[in-house]
Order: C-alpha cells, then structure tokens, then sequence
C-alpha cells in the first residue's frame, strides 16, 4: 500500500504541502497530454481524490477542510474532473457507507471506479410500501448458501438505468422488528434479475426508476455491515445525503429567483400590484434563506456544524414552489404553455435549463424527496427542539404483523 | 462586496453572557411588568448598571471620544439579549439611534464631542425626534419642526419613541439656512414631553411640542441629513437583532411549556399539530438570524451594500417576531392570555418594533427601488 506517492508524509497534510503534492503530481501528468481516465486513476492512486480518505483509498488521511487547496490547484491546471454532479449517489451515499463498513476487499475493490466515474452506483432504499417510514421494507434477501436471493421492488432510484452497481437495504429478517431485520448489500446491477423501467413524473420526463428485483442473487461477500445491522449503516448513508444536499454558496438573486427578477425587469407589460408585492416577499425570503445557507457553510468552515442544515432543505423547498408558481402566473399566457411533454431521461436535474411549467412541477418534488417537508418538521421538532416524539405503535412489533 | 461574517465572535459571546448574566438577576419577567406599572419611562437602575458601569452605552462610541471603541456587531448581540428580555431601558434608541445621529455629526466641535460622551457614558440619555415609524430611505424625512430666527425652534413630533425619559432630544428642524439637527435640553420649559399611553409597555411613545425652545445646532444641511439617514439605518439594522431576541424568547419559553404541560396524559409538545408549528418557528429563526448578522455586519464594516441589508433585515425579522409572540400566546393555551404571564409583553413588542423605523411592507417597498424591481405603473 505505500507505494512512494502514497506514503503517510507529515508535510502532506496541511495546505501547503498539499499544494505542492498536487503541483508536483500536475507536472508528471500534464492535463493537457493525458488521457482523462488516467488522468483520474492516477489522481486517485496519489491520494488527491478525497484527501480526507485513507491512504491508499484515494486520501491522505488529512483534513476534509483541505481538499479545496488540491481542487483549486487542479482547476487552475485545466485538469479534468470526475463530473461529481453525475456521480453523486456514488460520492455521496455509496463511498462514504462502503468506507465505514466495508471490508478491506470491498474498499479496494469498489472505490477506485466509484470515485473515477468508471462505475456508477444507485441507491436501492425506498419502496412503493415504504417511503417516509424506510424501515418498513418489504423487499426480501434469503439466505440461500453463500447467497442471498433478493425479491422486491423499488421505486425513486436515480441512475439504475446507468448504474453498475447499487447499494441496497432488504429485510432478512421478518420475525424481528422492523428496524433490527434489515440487512445492507451491494447488488450487482447486471444481475439478470434486475429490471429497471423508467418512472414518468409529473414532467414528462423520467429522472427516476423503478427497480424489480426478481430472485437477484448476492453473494455474502458483497454484505456491508452485519446481517440485521442494515438500518444503522443506512443511517451513515442517508446522514450523507444530508450533508450532500445542505452545501454550495450562492450569489445573491443566484437561482429561481434571479430568473424571475430579471423577468420583471425587462417586461414591464406582465407586473401587476399582487405579483410585486409577492415577488418582494419572495425576494426578502430568498435572501433570508441564503444567508442562513452561508451562514451554515461559515459555521461547518469552522468546525461548529449546526443543526441548521434540515431547515434549509424544508426553506428552499416551500420557495422553489412559491416562486415557481409566481413566475407562472407572471408570464400570463405565455404561462400555459410546455416546452416538451415528451419522454426524456435527464442524468441532471436543472431547474433554470428549462420553462416555467417545468419548473413549477418539478419544484413540487423538492418538499417530497430526500424526506418529505412533514418528517423534516418532526426531525426538527424532536432533535433540535427536543420536543417528545409522538406515540409509537410499530416500533417492537415483529415485522410481519405489521399492517400493510 | 466582501464576504461578510455572519457568526459570532468570542469577545461577542463574552459581552452577551455578561448582559445576560445582568438581565437574568435584574431583569426577569416580573421586574419588568412591575417596572411597565410604574409609569416611568425606563428602569433607571437597570440602566445605570448596564449602560454605564457595564459601558455598553459608548459601544458605538470610538475610544477617545469616551467610547468603547466597538461596532454595530457588539451592539447588536446587546440587543438581542435586551429583546430576550424585553428590557426597559433606552439602548436602541440613546445608545443606538442618538449616538448614531451624534457621530454623524463634527465630533471635532466641543459640543458635539462633549454630548457623545455623554450619551456614552450613559449619563445622559438621548433621542431622536422623528416619527416612531419613520423608514430608512436615501434621504432624510421632512422636518416637522421649524427654526426661528431667534434660533428656537417651535414644532410637534407626535409620536417619539424614548423621548420619555430623555435628557436630551435630537431635532430635525426646518429654518431659512435649510435643514439642521439641533439638540434641545428636555428640562427647558418650552419643551414638553408628552408620554402616551402605547401598545409597547416597556419601550412607550411620547409626544413632543417645543414652543420656542432654545437649541444648540449640531449640523446642518447634507451632513445633518446623512446624519440622521445613518442613524436611522443604524436604528433598524440593530432592532432586528432585538427582534430576534425576542423571537428566541418566544420559542424558546413555548417549547419548554409544551414539553411540560400535559393534556390528554400526554405532553403536549407531542402532538404534530403543534410540534409543526414550533419546528417552522426554528425555520424562521434560522433565517432571521442570518439576516440580522448580515445587517450588523454590513452596519460595522460601512459597506456599500447596508441600505439592502438593513431593509431585507427588517422585513424579515419583524415578522418573525411577531410571528414567534403570536405562537407563543397560542400554544400557551389560557395562561398565555393572562396579564400574569410575561407572554403578553413580547407580543407588545414585537408588534410595536414591526411598525418602528418601518413595517416590512415599508422595507419592501424599499427594496423594490433598491434592487431595481418596480411597482407597476398606473
């Protein structure tokens, strides 16, 4: 594992021996005249993938905060990236999970290509019969010899249809109740048992699938984590998801809302006296919203994360509606048209790519995915607030008597 | 426009546990109400202590004009805590609005420099007499009050706040040389200080009639103006902060008496209903937050970008306030209506400070010249 380049050196993990590391791995693989997957492969065996991961993993065990110095460096050389954006799921949820419960076998298998873009991952969690309440799976893994055959169905999963691999929670379980019989795995996406079929959303297009699993065999060597432990490695997972969707600076009337504003500029003819008085509230909450976000983001640089970062999802959210919906409104006519009904599969969410019609139903997602506006307020209640959680009829009853 | 600091620092959160630490033993709930049926117009002990032994009245005030040295972001962590408190005493508009008008004024002339350091030491407490609601704008608001040529001045402003219990009152006037700031002494016979009976009990209007009354000028023209444009800015900016203090209060009280108080033998801070409301209550506080650090910021680093800050700031925070004192009275249930529970005083605060220096709508439509989003025409 210590090959020269990767070797635990004191001077490479504060910023200035992180800098001349990466200047030093930009001279012997000049962007210009490398191939970009080797160009990644290579900035991954040097350790200058996700500097906050361990060596020989892509990292170089140093600080998180760090990374920025290795990605500005890399920036101003025109290097390539791994377009993080397409990857996310990847990124986010799968590498961190497999880094925490994986075995050695599994991290060297899987990380490398996670991280390059070579391979990419989904996520295989909710189901049509369990979506805020995730614990109450019902897809099932039987253990059959040094296998698990795995029956079910899955619903939301971004990037099945490009994905190699995905990471999957199924009860193993049923006796037991419901959070202690989940079981977490990496599946095989070409496993002839997997199908996946486009779900068309209210847009038009399909970001998402559905994902039938039918008799997928997984051997017990792609397990993560102990069996019955599957609900608190997904806990490591979807606190990620968090993470992932809280961060990212934005400029002052950046987004929905500077798209509206200039609108009103420039088409004097559309303002009406209830458009502006919305449009200012909307303003004021806009930026009230951002300035929470940085706020946020000045917090984590140094080192007090807040539990702020669920109450910027929930904001953004009820915003994107509000002003997805006036901008509707606001274009009169014009308003009632649909750029394109037509069955497209985007690897992007972009909400300024498109019109207003898009934008105004695709918004209608944001108080729904990642956790619906209502749990987010219970989360918010209970663990911020310490408020007491409501009753609980289904938290020590074996799963399989459950009402369904 | 740098990129301003929206966290707290460590000299801050000292000063804040020190004001805290004062209004906790001098200033709990019932201090106040008792202090709001005195008839005076502030507790004059409180602030001797806070003001003037604890220096917070010269925080704005540079080290050698008898100041402390400090800046919007010190004064407006003072506010916050004096708005979790609802205190009684003349920050906001002596040692916030009055030095503000001070300062901009020549402090290299005598008197000038001799009345800051008075209002900073806290001794004298000071106000500007404009109207409660007056907002913030690119100029300042027309003078109600006129200069004679006897060099009196004569004039109504019906509406002041902290002109009760003021020494010294700050007056726009109108005279032939054009517009002026002038200080005028409130013990002078000519000068009446009306107080009103007011929604805020513990920060009351007064009006106030000067009939000739003598007058020392402090600027006049462009520099009068700015001066008294500053510190309105600065008067709206920092009552965010106390806005958001009063918010903290209200949530913070709610949620404790919801965990407690049982009815249907459960606590009733269990139900959604009522757990929803309070979370979108810390929603909003997040963002108040954010809004009223980025006005004292922008207020201490004299940035280009203080006339949007503050108006955003205020459009926010006031309702947030009173939507937080709203909350409060409703998930308290009867007690929340009594006279005998504090609830009642943060209402009438945070209702009143929503119509100072400007309601939201105000700084909306503030915003809308600002930020180049016209009403429509006709």
């Amino acid at each position: 594992m210590s090959t020269p380049e990767t070797a635990r050196d004191t001077t490479a993990v504060d910023a200035d021996g992180l800098r001349s590391r990466t200047r030093a791995f930009l001279e012997a693989h000049p962007p210009a005249t490398t191939d970009r997957l080797d160009f990644l492969r290579a900035r991954f065996d040097a350790g200058l993938a996700w500097v906050h991961y361990p060596v020989g993993l892509g990292g170089l065990d140093a600080p998180r905060s760090l990374q920025a110095v290795v990605d500005a460096e890399l920036e101003a050389a025109g290097a390539p990236d791994n377009d993080p954006r397409r990857i996310g799921i990847g990124l986010g949820m799968a590498a961190p999970t497999i880094l925490g419960f994986g075995s050695e076998e599994q991290r060297q298998r899987l990380l490398r290509p996670l991280w390059t873009g070579e391979e990419v991952w989904c996520q295989l969690f909710s189901e049509p019969g369990a979506g805020s309440d995730l614990a109450a799976l019902a897809t099932r893994a039987v253990r059959d010899g040094d296998d698990w055959v795995v029956d079910g169905q899955k619903v939301w999963t971004s990037s099945a249809h490009l994905a190699r691999w995905a990471i999957l929670i199924a009860r193993t379980d049923p006796d037991l109740p419901k959070h202690r019989g989940i079981t977490y795995f990496v599946c095989d996406m070409t496993d002839p048992g997997v199908e996946v079929r486009p779900l068309r959303q209210i847009t038009g297009e399909a970001e998402f699938n559905e994902v039938f699993l039918t008799g997928v065999r997984i051997p017990d060597s792609r397990r993560l984590g102990e069996i019955g432990e599957g609900w608190r490695v997904a806990q490591t997972t979807l606190m990620n998801e968090r993470v992932a969707i809280g961060g990212g600076r934005v400029p002052r009337e950046g987004g929905m809302i500077g798209l509206v504003s200039e609108t009103w500029r420039d088409r004097p003819e559309l303002r009406t006296h209830d458009l502006h008085q919305r449009l200012l509230r909307l303003w004021v909450d806009v930026e009230a919203a951002r300035l929470a976000g940085e706020r946020l983001g000045q917090q984590l640089a140094v080192g007090q994360p807040g539990p702020e970062g669920s109450a910027m999802k929930l904001a953004f959210a009820r915003l994107n509606q509000e002003i997805s919906a006036l901008e509707v409104e606001l274009l009169g006519e014009e308003g009632l048209l649909y750029d394109d009904w037509t069955l497209r599969r985007p690897e992007l969410v972009d909400f300024t790519g498109r019109e207003a019609g898009y934008r105004f139903l695709r918004a209608k997602g944001n108080s729904i995915e990642g956790g619906t506006s209502e749990v987010l307020l219970n989360i918010i209640a209970e663990r911020v607030l310490g408020l007491p959680p409501e009753p609980r009829t289904d938290k020590d009853v074996p799963w399989k008597d459950l009402p369904r | 426009m740098s990129t301003p600091d929206l966290l707290y620092t460590e000299a801050e959160d000292d000063l804040r546990a020190a004001v805290r630490s004062l209004l906790t033993d001098r200033c709990p709930p019932a201090t106040v109400l008792s202090e709001a049926e005195s008839g005076r117009a502030h507790d004059p002990a409180l602030w001797r202590s806070l003001g003037t032994e604890m220096g917070t009245a010269g925080l704005l005030v540079p080290d050698k004009l008898g100041g402390q040295g400090a800046t919007a972001r010190e004064a407006a962590v003072v506010m916050e805590e004096l708005g979790r408190a609802v205190a009684p005493v003349p920050y906001l508009t002596s040692a916030v609005v009055a030095v503000g008008a001070v300062l901009g004024c020549d402090t290299g002339e005598a008197a000038v420099a001799r009345l800051l350091g008075a209002l900073a030491e806290g001794r004298t407490v000071g106000a500007l007499a404009v109207p409660a609601a007056t907002t913030p704008g690119a100029a300042a608001p027309a003078a109600t009050v006129r200069l004679d040529g006897d060099g009196t001045l004569s004039g109504r402003i019906p509406h002041v706040a902290g002109a009760a219990g003021a020494d010294v009152l700050l007056v726009p006037a109108d005279g032939p040389d054009g517009y002026g700031l002038y200080a005028v002494e409130t013990t002078e016979a000519s000068v009446s200080v009306e107080p009103l009976t007011s929604l805020d009990l513990t920060r009351p209007l007064a009006a106030v009639t000067l009939t000739g009354a003598p007058a020392r000028r402090l600027a006049e023209a462009d520099r009068a103006q700015a001066a008294v444009v500053r510190a309105l800015l600065t008067g709206a900016g920092l009552l965010a902060s106390e806005q958001l203090g009063v918010a903290e209060w209200c949530l913070t009280e709610t949620v404790r008496h919801t965990k407690e108080r049982h009815q249907f033998g459960r606590p009733v801070g269990s139900f959604q209903a009522l757990k929803h409301r309070m979370a979108a209550l810390y929603l909003e506080l997040v963002s108040a937050r954010a809004t009223a650090r980025h006005a004292a910021d922008a207020l201490a680093a004299d940035s280009a970008d203080i006339p949007v800050a503050v108006a955003v700031a205020q459009a926010y925070c006031g309702q947030v306030a009173v939507h937080a004192a709203e909350e409060c009275v409703q998930l308290h249930g009867g007690i929340g209506m009594t006279w005998e529970h504090p609830a009642h005083l943060y209402l009438k605060r945070a209702k009143s400070a929503e119509t100072l220096f400007g309601t939201p709508g105000r700084h909306r439509q503030a915003l809308a010249d600002l930020l180049d989003l016209p009403a429509p025409t006709g």
